[in-house]
């Protein structure tokens, strides 16, 4: 059920097409993932592996209503579902966690850090929290120039980075900007090990909304229908001027922080709890009750997701890495700038 | 018409604002109060939408300037103090800084820093942060010393496609007057010969090319002919021109008003030593601020930085050596 703090002005979903879409989104990152982190445990993959195992619904709900090409999109380190929803092809990400020079990172960075900031997707830092702001300033620049039309921005965020600095200078930022952002905090109660009660003291993470100003809502994170619905009323509130938008996602990450990580830490009661609910799996029985698609359209979606994954994967594999001999080892765009200590 | 520093540096941002319509400034007091400097001074008046208070956020100014470069525009960042931008700091040295590298898509932001001391400043009004941001790749550091250059390099760094700290100075503000601006320049990257000589050379930048200025002529009436490089820029830094100088009079003093653990006087120290070391009669020597935070208090401030005295001494004993 989406608990709406504020009347809804929002435009009607298309339930059915939404969710059959963002379904296909999550079946996809399931399986790149699923595979990502046998490649992982295989030894092939250099750097941290990191899921979004029990997100996929609340991070495709989000995507898949946004335009690529018009909104803006700051995933972070659990929202493949959501990077697919956004047009990410998958070679793009087999290619990053793979180290192709091919790659829209070239080796430079990698696996969860990929992006195109030209194409309205940053690409994340790892200091957490540090790119609301950025988003903010893109969306901020695009006002300056008459160019924002209804355009939205979206970034992506855990309840652990909400104790950032950062986090509520961006908010509240944002917030005396009026910009058009809904912020997606998945609150997945862990940051790492760290439980969300060593993390904030407030009863509810949506609350802090109120102190910025700005609208907020609680969706059930592993009820896609509700994630959608509570999307699409922050998207259409920010697209109408409303000014910033929180929308706090409850779920439970169902996976290691990483996949080194096996979360002893987090009890068997809670992973028995409703937070604890796949909600893949429960999506695909909604679809199957609801009528908006049969037990052998899931089938044939997964079967065509590992098909699309096992080639990228194997696409990816096959290509060159990066040429530390060739690579232009120049941080600075300005070749004046030049600090001739970076020649070899 | 006499043009201060400070007005050097409101000029070329009016300037901008004026050329390029993607030119915008974003900081705390710079709009209708012109800023705590008056840097910004009815600029608000001219470009009330690009001209614009921010929130005590550095830090999300500096991501909010990031995101608006990406989308072409090409964002000046007003800190109040340089000291400030510490806050900052993640958005400028892992943010903008990496951006170019890892995106392929440029960043070019201007972050001016109102640095140095002055006296009854203290300990967090004073600093002088060059060599922490020159240190991470990817950044530029301007340190102006001269009218002129507060102008034509302010507009250098607003038009340079990656990101730029621009130290300007703020004893300098209103000290320093030049009778016109400039049309023409030295680029940005180039040090200059700011007084040429053949017994020693002093390399600094920023206030302390004044210092040092005084430190010469005093030095000249001893019969001394004192060379003085300005780096203008340190990083990159124009090390050919240093060397050039070092050439000619065998002698180094790197003089910077920063705090004396590494930073740019040793950076100039290890180049000279390691590019240049035949070229030097005697031990290369460097002069910074005491390590210590910066005193409030007047007489404490002007025996904690360097001063056209104590370069005088520092020259004397480079020259005995
Ligand atoms: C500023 C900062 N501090 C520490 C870290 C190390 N770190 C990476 S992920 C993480 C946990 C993040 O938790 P949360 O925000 O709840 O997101 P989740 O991993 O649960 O999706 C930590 C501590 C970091 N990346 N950035």
């Amino acid at each position: 059920m989406a608990d709406i703090a504020t009347q809804s002005t929002g435009a009607e979903i298309d339930l059915p097409e939404a969710f059959q879409n963002a379904f296909r989104w999550m079946v996809l990152a399931r399986t790149f993932e699923d595979k990502i982190a046998s490649v992982y445990r295989a030894g092939k993959i250099v750097g941290g592996v990191y899921v979004g195992r029990g997100q996929e619904a609340f991070s495709a709900a989000l995507a898949v209503q946004l335009n690529r090409g018009k909104d803006i999109y700051a995933p972070l380190i659990r929202d493949m579902a959501g990077r697919a929803a956004f047009g990410e092809p998958v070679i793009d990400a087999a290619r990053t966690y793979l180290g192709s020079a091919k790659g829209s990172m070239r080796g430079r960075d990698g696996n969860i850090h990929r992006g195109s900031p030209r194409e309205g997707v940053p690409a994340m830092i790892s200091h957490l929290g540090a790119m609301i702001s950025v988003v903010g300033g893109m969306l901020f620049a695009r006002r300056l120039r008459g160019e924002l039309e209804n355009s939205v921005g979206a970034a992506c965020i855990g309840d652990g980075a909400t104790s950032t600095g950062s986090v509520h200078e961006a908010l509240n930022l944002a917030a005396i900007e009026k910009l058009p952002l809904v912020v997606a905090i998945a609150n997945n109660q862990f940051a790492y090990s760290t439980p969300t009660s060593r993390q904030f003291a407030c009863k509810d993470l949506v609350d802090r909304a109120i102190g910025y100003g700005i609208e907020g809502i609680n969706v059930d994170g592993t009820d896609l229908a509700d994630c959608l619905q509570g999307f699409n009323k922050a998207l259409s509130r920010a697209r109408s001027g409303k000014g910033p938008q929180l929308v706090v996602g409850k779920l439970l990450r169902l996976a290691g922080h990483g996949e080194h990580d096996d979360a002893h830490y987090i009890s068997k009661q809670m992973r028995a709890s409703s937070l604890g609910k796949d909600c893949l799996a429960v999506a695909r029985k909604r679809m199957i009750a609801e009528n908006w698609g049969s037990e052998e359209d899931c089938k044939v979606l997964e079967e065509k997701a590992i098909e699309e994954v096992e080639n990228a994967i194997l696409q990816a594999s096959g290509e060159e890495s990066p040429d530390a001999y060739t690579h232009d080892w120049n941080a600075c765009f300005s070749e004046r700038f030049r600090d001739t200590q970076s020649d070899p | 018409m006499s043009i201060t520093y400070l007005e050097a540096i409101r000029q070329a941002q009016a300037k901008a604002l004026a050329d390029n319509p993607n030119v915008f400034i974003y900081g705390q007091d710079i709009g209708a109060f012109g800023g705590a400097f008056k840097a910004t001074k009815g600029l608000f008046e001219k470009y009330p939408d690009r001209v614009i208070d921010a929130p005590i956020s550095e830090d999300a100014m500096i991501g909010l300037a990031v995101g608006a470069a990406i989308e072409g525009m090409r964002p000046i960042i007003e800190m109040q103090f340089a000291d400030f931008s510490t806050v900052g700091f993640n958005q400028i040295v892992n943010q903008a800084a990496t951006h170019y590298w890892r995106t392929n898509v440029p960043c070019p932001i201007t972050v001016r820093l109102p640095s140095g001391g002055t006296p009854g400043s203290g300990p967090f009004h004073s600093q002088c942060m060059e060599a922490i941001y020159a240190h991470y790749p990817g950044i530029i550091v301007m340190t102006p010393a001269t009218v002129e250059d507060a102008y034509s390099m302010l507009l250098e760094a607003i038009y340079t496609d990656d990101p730029v700290i621009f130290c300007e100075h703020k004893y300098l503000y209103y000290h320093l007057k030049a009778d016109s601006l400039p049309k023409q320049s030295l680029p940005a990257e180039s040090a200059r010969i700011t007084r040429s000589g053949r017994h020693a050379t002093v390399i600094t930048y920023s206030a302390m090319i004044h210092e040092a200025l005084l430190a010469a002529d005093s030095l000249h009436d001893d019969g001394y002919e004192i060379e003085i490089v300005d780096l203008r820029c340190v990083k990159p830094l124009d090390i050919d021109t240093v060397l050039g100088s070092v050439a000619r009079t065998g002698r180094a003093l790197v003089v910077g008003e920063a705090f004396p653990w590494g930073g740019v006087t040793a950076e100039v120290i290890s180049r000279i030593a390691s590019e240049g070391f035949h070229l030097l009669d005697a031990p290369p020597a460097k002069l910074n601020a005491r390590d210590t935070p910066i005193p409030y208090h007047p007489d404490l401030w002007r025996y904690h930085r360097p001063t056209a005295s104590s370069i005088k001494s520092a020259i004397q004993k480079l020259l005995k050596d």
